[in-house]
């Protein structure tokens, strides 16, 4: 009989024992974990970034990745857009009754893998099962801990002709999760889920005029820019013909009714950087996997302050709201 | 709601056909175009190819258009 | 397909015709977006004025229809199917909407296509499930194949809720407007696919009024604009087809047989054009077992109208979004008054995602 997950496996008895010792321990393999004590003690910095973030993801499970890396890629990431090494994550599940325990266990696989692959330990964590129907199979929390390795100035700093520069193709992720949930497509499209504190490490220790950094998930790159600009006293204006964009994504978004620049990403990042430094960060990115195809995008400027305005192709100009709310896949 | 995408059909059952654009592909029904072909370009709205395209290519054969390029030098 | 260099010499030919104060109208939602998208209006000399009509047939939707629609969503072991597009569209109450009642606890399931939602019927016989067939003439003929395909498969679970409407009838009641000023329409290119060139010929024979059918991508809509303007400016209305490629002057006939077939013509109430006869596709009686408004025996209540709302006169072409007073203000895509704003081919939704007329 297939194991599933049962309410014994949420109350903290011998089943939860068992199964952190059995599945979830040996995954996340390192010191701090093993001692299971009720927090882990760990040694920090003087400063240190610190995020959170939960994942709901359907379906769990999607091309290029699952639930489980991208908690473990998500939290990285954030922390790293702080201009810190990530070091420690925590990691929470709510699991729903009758979840098949195969399927916690290849999440689990994919944390671990993650946790190895961007250098940091998932110290400490928690368990709770649901009764069926109170949650949709796997919820994760994860919160992660990082050092403060280069402090970034923020909106504050950005300066009209700063360069804006993305990390590589947008639109991925979105794109894949949808398509996974509308079942009637196959294609190449792929999540783009990666870790990116190497990257940002790469970055700001080569360029010292980046302003901020920041992974468009939810919203896409259009949503991101706008949280830059509103408010503020300068505009971005971008170039809609230098945004990167897979040409399976752009299909995809077709048949859909999508567009990739608010489709969420990743494994990719946003920043606005000194004009002057922009083509030696561009170099810096390309270098590494995870920004072989970075590339600026606009530039940011004085006039149209708070909003974010692209340049098409043709010489028009429109103007880039935030995603107002779910995107919902247009047919028509 | 005219949101349309062409597809080339590769695959025909009936009714039932399947049509790729950039490696993507989807389900496309094919009721509405009279003998399908493998091969053929479709417009495809809300799952359902709703015309044969002429050719994959916009706008360059035109009569119209070479009449206009001729007026606009 | 998007050639820079086609829409520079096009944007120079429409400039060099050197037009007066013109106005030409596009009815067609996908056009209203295209348009917005690519910033043509940005591209077009001052004096040519390119307006939005009703084109979004969910925008054209009376409030009391999808009024029906939401109280419909929350019966007991119904399924409603819908186009993502409808999801946020308010009935006659602020916020009332396919969302909020799915929030709420109705089954509301977004699908791609007709077919999907008969699939859905055949994996979930206990329940009856009901599809929202929304658009014109593109649409109509899916829709009517997917109500056949139903009769064949045997679904006894599955209807149609349609709100199709025809686009002739709409441009008729336009243009019998005491204050209609528009000297050319834009065609709507898809829906010209199904009824070809021969269905819009009534515009120049019967009106006199230039008629350029156009595609979608920004070098086609340019290139059907530039024709429209100069029939304009020649004086000589004709019905031109711009959009060769997907449509033929018979257009479709086998679609058109497959939606006559299933559909007859009746009268239907549009949101700022008031009843129009034979306007709206209604299923054939020889199809009611599939025609959700008799199975669930539904009468749209009184017209009902949300305070201050102006689609209505956006939709005829006689306000421009941002000359609405709630536009951006009380009337935001994140919380709409009417459909315009919230309609993924709304004009008002065009105008604030893309800024409007540049």
């Amino acid at each position: 009989m297939e194991e599933i997950i049962t309410l014994d496996y949420g109350s903290g008895g011998k089943k939860t024992s068992r199964l952190i010792e059995k599945h979830i321990v040996p995954r996340f393999d390192n010191e701090a974990l093993k001692s299971l004590g009720d927090g882990a003690v760990i040694p920090g910095g003087e400063m240190l970034a610190f995020s959170t973030d939960s994942f709901v993801v359907d379906p769990l499970f999607f091309p290029g990745g699952n639930i489980g890396k991208l908690a473990v890629c998500g939290t990285v990431n954030d922390v790293a857009m702080c201009g810190a090494e990530p070091k420690y994550l925590s990691c929470s599940l709510i699991l729903e009754e009758g979840l098949p325990l195969e399927t916690l266990e290849r999440v689990l696989e994919a944390m671990g893998d993650a946790a190895e692959a961007a250098g940091v330990c998932i110290v400490t964590g928690d368990t709770k099962v649901v009764d069926r129907g109170r949650g949709d199979k796997l919820y994760i929390n994860t919160a992660g801990i990082g050092v403060m390795r280069h402090p970034l100035p923020g909106l504050a700093a950005v300066r009209p002709g700063d360069a804006v520069i993305v990390s590589g193709t947008v639109g991925d992720h979105g794109t894949a999760v949808m398509l996974a949930r509308s079942g009637m497509m196959q294609g190449d499209v792929r999540s783009d889920c990666a870790a990116l504190n190497r990257l940002t490490e790469a970055m700001l220790s080569n360029v010292s005029s980046v302003r901020i950094l920041r992974d468009p998930t939810r919203g896409g790159l259009a949503t991101t820019l706008n949280e830059f600009a509103e408010g503020q006293r300068f505009g971005i204006e971008l170039e809609e013909d230098a945004i990167p964009v897979r040409p399976e994504v752009q299909a995809s978004c077709d048949m859909l009714g999508l567009e990739p620049i608010y489709c969420a990403n990743e494994g990719k990042l946003v920043c606005l950087c000194a004009a002057g430094d922009a083509e030696k960060l561009l170099d810096v990115m390309r270098a590494r996997p995870e920004g072989e195809n970075a590339a600026i995008i606009g530039r940011v400027t004085e006039e149209a302050a708070g909003r974010v305005v692209m340049k098409t192709g043709l010489g028009g100009r429109r103007i880039l709201q935030k995603l107002a709310g779910a995107q919902l896949p247009r047919i028509c | 709601m005219c949101l349309a995408i062409p597809l080339k059909l590769i695959e025909i059952n009936g009714n039932d056909a399947v049509g790729e654009a950039m490696g993507m592909r989807r389900k496309v029904r094919v009721d509405l175009i009279s003998e399908p072909k493998i091969g053929d370009y479709v417009m495809v709205h809300a799952g359902f190819a709703i015309e044969r395209l002429a050719e994959e290519q916009a706008l360059e054969d035109l009569e119209t258009w070479e009449e206009l390029q001729h007026a606009l030098g | 397909m998007r050639s820079a260099e086609r829409c520079r010499k096009l944007v120079g030919a429409i400039a060099a015709l050197n037009l007066p104060e013109t106005r030409i109208m596009e009815v067609c939602g996908t056009h209203t977006m295209a348009i917005a998208e690519a910033g043509i209006r940005s591209l077009l000399p001052g004096k040519v004025q390119l307006l939005s009509g009703p084109g979004c047939p969910v925008c054209v939707t009376p409030p009391e229809d999808i009024d029906a629609v939401l109280d419909l969503s929350g019966e007991k072991d119904l399924i409603l199917t819908s186009y993502g597009d409808m999801l946020r569209v308010p009935g006659s109450r602020r916020g009332d909407s396919l969302l909020r009642r799915k929030a709420l606890g109705a089954d509301v399931r977004i699908v791609y296509s007709p077919m999907d939602a008969l699939d859905l019927a055949a994996d979930e016989p206990k329940k009856q499930v009901v599809f929202l067939g929304i658009g014109f003439e593109t649409t109509a003929p899916g829709t009517a194949a997917a109500v056949l395909q139903a009769r064949e498969r045997g679904l006894k679970n599955f209807s149609v809720l349609s709100m199709l409407k025809s686009v002739e009838p709409a441009l008729r009641a336009l243009m019998a407007m005491d204050d209609f000023a528009v000297d050319g329409f834009l065609c709507p290119g898809h829906v010209a696919t199904i009824i070809g060139e021969e269905g819009f010929r009534f515009l120049p024979e019967e009106y006199r009024m230039p008629a350029v059918i156009g595609g979608f991508e920004p070098d086609e809509i340019l290139f059907a604009v530039y024709l429209l303007l100069l029939q304009i400016a020649e004086k000589k209305p004709q019905i031109q087809n711009a959009y060769p490629r997907a449509v033929r002057p018979e257009g479709n006939p086998t679609a058109r047989r497959m939606m006559e077939g299933c559909f007859t013509l009746t009268d239907a109430r549009w949101r700022g054009l008031g009843e129009i006869p034979a306007s709206g596709f209604t299923l054939r009686d020889e199809l009611s077992a599939y025609n959700a408004a008799k199975r669930f025996s539904l009468t749209p209540g009184a017209a009902a109208l949300q305070s201050g709302c102006r689609c209505g006169d956006v939709i005829c072409g006689k306000l421009r979004p941002d000359g609405c007073p709630l536009f951006g203000k009380a009337c935001t895509p994140e919380d709409p008054v009417g459909p315009c704003m919230v309609s993924s081919e709304g004009a008002c939704a065009a105008a604030y995602k893309y800024g409007g007329q540049e």
